[in-house]
């Protein structure tokens, strides 16, 4: 079980958090301006990486903020954590740090 | 009894009285079920599972396969007790978990002789078809196979769980882990040490060595003595550290009462520990593996490590001869504990070419010590007779000259060493293949963990020794504790780990032929077997463990898995790290589903149980009752000899000739207020909000972006900016979670304040044509006129003093009020409305009349009739639906797939014989005599007879179906074939509405 920190309460069991996808999936301002294409993009496509991936959660049983967090999606390892409307942490500068050993071939 | 005269862990002046097979036994305090009955020279303890073949105990711990036991009977039965770590206890019962009739005479050892007909996948090959055949086929196979039974009464023991947090957990206490322990406890870090053992100590327990210069034995209870006088460490013998998770979570299942007689048992039977630490140290020592040869399942034939347990830890004889048979250097220690037990002949055979040094000692007491040959075969049926070796060819890949025969009573055996690296594995760390050790070993970790000692391939006391001490101290020091090292004791002389891999003895005979070798006892897979898989094409050692079934069961491979491995990449011509290993899983050993349940069962404990204020009346008055989300919904209330259809009926009718109330509390309710509250709801709702009038109420659809309706209720408009939304009974904490979600991500700016109020009040539908007389009559300060309280309109008013809302909304067609109270009061309300209702024959109806009901209106169930595939314009509800605003899922609405006019839509059905009620989910098809795959045009979503319009009627959702009025269709029925019934509208009762209009 994660231990996940909510940038309200602090680290908390992962049994009170809910996962609510990626993050930053602007809802467009005027949907019916748009393509079935685009508002598809929107609807479904995710980016769905291996590695280091943006997504929001919701401390559903705790204080029911939702926060973004930048998580890798190989360790399941979170490397940090943000409010709503923070600024998005750059990915390059997170995934300097260790490598899991399954990309490690020996030891 | 075949004891040796003194030493080791047993108590000699406590006998202990027990049962095997019906037969009585007496073992000493200390014994385990494995050890007591050897020492009753009690060899053969069950049959294997596919061939019947007798087996005896192979190893003395997690890793055995075989000796497998049923302990006492009735509820308290216990299935594939492993009689390797299970103590014994005055009075035990202890039957064999897989003989039938005997042990000693099992009728299914027949199979035994047709082995060579009995290959890996037999029966996925045999019984495949045809397939309605195999439940026959399972019968008889799962009567002659399986382990041990399940008790068949519920579990009269009481379980607990306890959390806790450490700076240290050591798993493990043997050398390393008290190492580990005693160098961070003594740094003051918290640490909590378990082992899954009877005893700490691991195997100091059966060691014969020394450390400081005093036995084993004596070092480790002045260990145990200083951790338990420091009070930061916790030590948990008989506790089994087997589930290692994220975030250094970790799970150990203590026993509390097993290793006690029946009559001394008290408390709880097993304690789950769910422990997070900061630092983990893994010291889980590691398993012995065996060489294969053939005949090597005869009972006699053991791990060397296990022979030495029994002769040094539970002071067993286990005969007067012994051969053992090895690859390195640890089995020349069990040669020397065996010849040192009073045994008249031990014979060491090593495939290695001789080294005086190893052969020395042994020579010095008398054993006898044969190089470069191989056991070949075993002699003896029910027990071993003699082994059989020949000259083992340089490179280990062939064997030669005459067999040579030794008469032994057992065969150690050992094929050297695999770290248990299950916990490692579970942590997620991936194992890697050490050729100089022969071994899979853990590779970096992957949490804040380390292994040390035998589970880190360092096999030598002093490694282990010295391996703990610096784990614990770096452990204490990251979990920021200043320490010192400490000191490591000194080790007498440390038995040499040196190996060359031998993982089976090499035949003549081809694979399939002579002798049967067996990798995994437990599941009789054999070396042919693992040939077989690769001759026909099993390359990944995760499909070879699926065909095979090696590594299944209860020791989930422990012994057998990596010489499985092995022997797989040599049939393959791979390395074994090409092969790999499969990913160990929780949990290392089985643990009980009591544990796992803990104190959270029955009813009020598995899940939090919601009662409305009102549910001891509904008791009191005969209610059944239904399971909605949480929630106890009264869901009919039978009189005297009525069944479910005659109550309803009653039910039914009495709301439509007269009044009924039915408890409408656990509809969801949100309050939002704040003064952007109408724009958040235009957002939220398909239709529009900000023009509703004060004290009005409007139902509204909510939809996903995807256009798909999520939940539907009605929502007051209480003044300005403040609404009262109703959700569905169970959408309630979802629909909260999804205007959470918009309004914290996309409309911060929103002044939006939501609050949770479905607690906070009763409510009472009140419906029917003589509703608004009983209302009237309890309700001061509302005037009930049908002109001046409209449908669709809310009110305050006081009932016998207490604030009350009633709401004219109606969910069954029916003139109809909804009256919320404060909820404590809720059951005051129900019986005032009871009284007021009597004259008028009020009838209280449940959640099953109320679906009857509302589908003789069409009205939808969200979730019943849809399904999250369906649109409001699919239930022919399109006038929900704004045209100038945005909401969210309008833009889908537009999609080609959204828009296309042949979706399957919502309509009625009626059969066109009017007694028949169809089953819901039924197929519906346009034509019942067409070739088969018919068309699938949809399914019923609901189905009941309706007494009020005297048939059944039934509610779907049709492709293209509001096209298609009228139209003869076939829907399938589970016992009469097809029934042909007509689409309809889905109201079926009261078209326009005068009814709840009136």
């Amino acid at each position: 079980m994660l231990l996940i920190e909510c940038p309200y309460c602090g680290v908390r069991d992962e049994s009170e958090f809910t996962y609510s996808g990626e993050a930053h999936i602007v809802r467009p301002l005027e949907p019916s301006a748009l393509s079935d294409k685009e508002w598809a993009d929107y609807l479904f496509y995710r980016s769905n990486p291996k590695g280091l991936h943006r997504e929001m959660w919701y401390h559903s049983a705790g204080c029911r903020r939702y926060f973004n967090a930048v998580r890798d999606t190989v360790t399941y390892k979170f490397k940090c954590v943000y409010k709503i409307g923070d600024s998005q942490p750059n990915l390059d500068e997170l995934s300097s740090s260790a490598k899991h050993p399954a990309d490690v071939e020996a030891k | 009894m075949k004891r040796i005269p003194n030493g080791g862990r047993i108590d000699r002046s406590k006998p202990v009285n027990f049962s095997f097979e019906g037969k009585s036994y007496q073992g000493f305090q200390g014994d385990t079920i494995a050890s007591a009955l050897l020492a009753n020279d009690v060899k053969l303890i069950g049959r294997s599972w596919k061939y019947h073949r007798p087996r005896g105990v192979v190893g003395d711990g997690a890793e055995e396969p075989n000796a497998l036991f049923q302990v006492e009977q009735g509820a308290l039965t216990i299935p594939n007790v492993r009689g390797t770590q299970a103590p014994i206890y005055d009075a035990m019962v202890v039957n064999s978990t897989n003989a039938w009739p005997s042990v000693n005479f099992d009728v299914m050892s027949i199979f035994g002789a047709f082995s060579r007909f009995l290959p890996a996948g037999f029966y996925y090959k045999t019984f495949m078809w045809p397939a309605k055949f195999w439940m026959a086929y399972e019968h008889i196979i799962r009567q002659a196979s399986g382990l041990g039974e399940s008790p068949r009464e519920s579990d009269p023991d009481h379980y607990e769980k306890t959390n806790a947090h450490c700076d240290v957990l050591v798993a493990g206490a043997g050398p390393s882990g008290l190492m580990a322990a005693l160098s961070a406890g003594r740094a003051g870090a918290r640490v909590i040490i378990a082992d899954e053992q009877e005893e700490l100590g691991g195997r100091l327990l059966s060691s014969s060595e020394l450390i400081d210069s005093k036995p084993a034995t004596k070092w480790l209870e002045e260990t145990l003595e200083e951790l338990a006088s420091l009070k930061n460490v916790t030590l948990i013998p008989r506790g089994t550290v087997f589930g290692y998770h994220d975030a250094n979570f970790l799970t150990i299942a203590e026993r509390l009462t097993d290793h006690l007689a029946l009559a001394q048992r008290s408390g709880p039977r097993e304690r789950l520990w769910r422990v997070r630490a900061k630092q983990v140290v893994l010291a889980t020592g590691a398993h012995e593996r065996p060489i294969v040869f053939g005949n090597n399942d005869r009972p006699g034939v053991m791990l060397a490590s296990a022979a030495s347990t029994y002769t040094n830890r539970y002071g067993v004889l286990l005969g007067d001869s012994a051969v053992v048979f090895t690859n390195n250097d640890s089995a020349y220690q069990t040669a020397l504990d065996l010849k040192a037990s009073g045994m008249s002949a031990v014979t060491l055979v090593d495939a290695r070419a001789s080294n005086e040094n190893l052969i020395e000692p042994l020579k010095a007491v008398g054993v006898e010590v044969i190089n470069q040959c191989a056991v070949v075969n075993v002699i003896g049926k029910a027990r071993v007779i003699a082994a059989e070796i020949q000259n083992l060819s340089d490179d280990g890949k062939s064997i030669f000259g005459a067999k040579q025969r030794i008469d032994c009573d057992i065969v150690a055996t050992s094929g050297g060493w695999n770290p248990a690296i299950h916990l490692y594995s579970q942590s997620g760390g991936k194992a890697l293949w050490n050729d100089d050790k022969a071994c899979f070993e853990n590779g970096i970790s992957v949490q804040d963990q380390v292994s040390v000692g035998a589970a880190n391939a360092s096999f030598s006391l002093v490694d282990c020794l010295t391996e703990g001490a610096q784990a614990g101290r770096s452990a204490a020091i990251a979990a920021g504790f200043n320490t010192k090292n400490t000191r490591i004791p000194g080790v007498s002389c440390s038995a040499g780990t040196d190996l060359t891999p031998l993982w089976r003895t090499p035949t003549e005979d081809p694979p399939g032929r002579g002798a049967k070798a067996f990798v995994d006892q437990q599941n009789d897979v054999g070396v042919s077997d693992i040939y077989l898989a690769a001759r026909e094409g099993f390359e990944s050692i995760e499909h070879v463990k699926r065909y095979t079934a090696l590594g299944f069961g209860t020791d989930q491979g422990k012994m057998g898995n990596i010489s499985g491995m092995a022997i797989l990449s040599e049939a393959l011509g791979n390395s074994i790290s090409d092969t790999g290993t499969t990913t160990f899983r929780p949990n290392y050993t089985p643990v009980t589903f009591g544990a796992i349940a803990g104190p959270e069962i029955g009813e009020n404990l598995s899940d939090p149980v919601r009662k409305t204020a009102m549910h001891t009346w509904h008791q009191e008055n005969g209610a059944l009752f239904e399971d909605v989300g949480q929630w106890k919904r009264p869901w009919y209330f039978p009189k005297l000899n009525e069944d479910i259809h005659q109550a309803v009926d009653r039910e039914c009718l009495a709301v439509r000739n007269s009044v009924g109330i039915m408890d409408a509390s656990t509809l969801g309710k949100i309050e939002i207020t704040g003064k952007d509250s109408g724009d958040f709801l235009n957002m939220i709702y398909t239709n529009a909000w900000k023009k509703l009038g004060i004290n009005t109420a409007r139902y509204g659809f909510m939809l996903g972006e995807d256009g798909m309706v999520m939940d539907d209720g009605v929502t007051i408009r209480l003044d300005e900016n403040r609404y009262f939304m109703h959700t569905t009974t169970g959408g309630a904490a979802s629909v909260m979670s999804w205007m959470e979600l918009w309004l914290q991500t996309e409309w911060p700016e929103l002044e939006v304040y939501l609050t949770s109020v479905t607690d906070h009040w009763a409510t009472a539908a009140v419906a029917g044509p003589n509703s608004r007389k009983v209302v009237d009559s309890v309700i001061d300060g509302i005037d009930f006129d049908k002109d001046a309280f409209p449908f669709m309109a809310s009110r305050e008013g006081l009932l016998a003093g207490l604030p009350v809302r009633v709401n004219r909304i109606s969910f069954s067609g029916e003139l109809c009020y909804e009256v919320n109270i404060q909820a404590n009061h809720g059951c005051f309300m129900w019986e005032q409305l009871i009284a007021a209702g009597a004259k008028y024959d009020i009838t209280p109806y449940g959640t099953e009349a109320m679906h009857v009901l509302r589908a003789e209106k069409g009205y939808v169930i969200v979730g019943q009739d849809t399904d999250g595939s369906v649109t409001p314009i699919d239930l022919g509800m399109g006038w929900a639906i704004s045209k100038t605003k945005d909401f969210l899922g309008k833009r889908s609405l537009e999609r080609s797939d959204t828009a296309r006019k042949d979706r399957k839509q919502f309509v009625g059905l009626l059969t066109d014989d009017p007694k028949v009620v169809l089953q819901e989910g039924s197929q519906i098809v346009n034509n019942a005599s067409d070739q088969i795959p018919l068309p699938m045009l949809g399914h019923v979503t609901s189905s009941y007879y309706s007494a009020c319009v005297g048939r059944s009627i039934a509610l779907a959702l049709v492709k293209n179906g509001h096209q298609r009025m009228g139209d003869t269709v076939y829907v399938t029925t589970p016992d009469k074939g097809f029934v042909s019934a007509k689409i309809s509208t889905t109201v079926f009762l009261d078209p326009q509405g005068e009814k709840q209009n009136a």
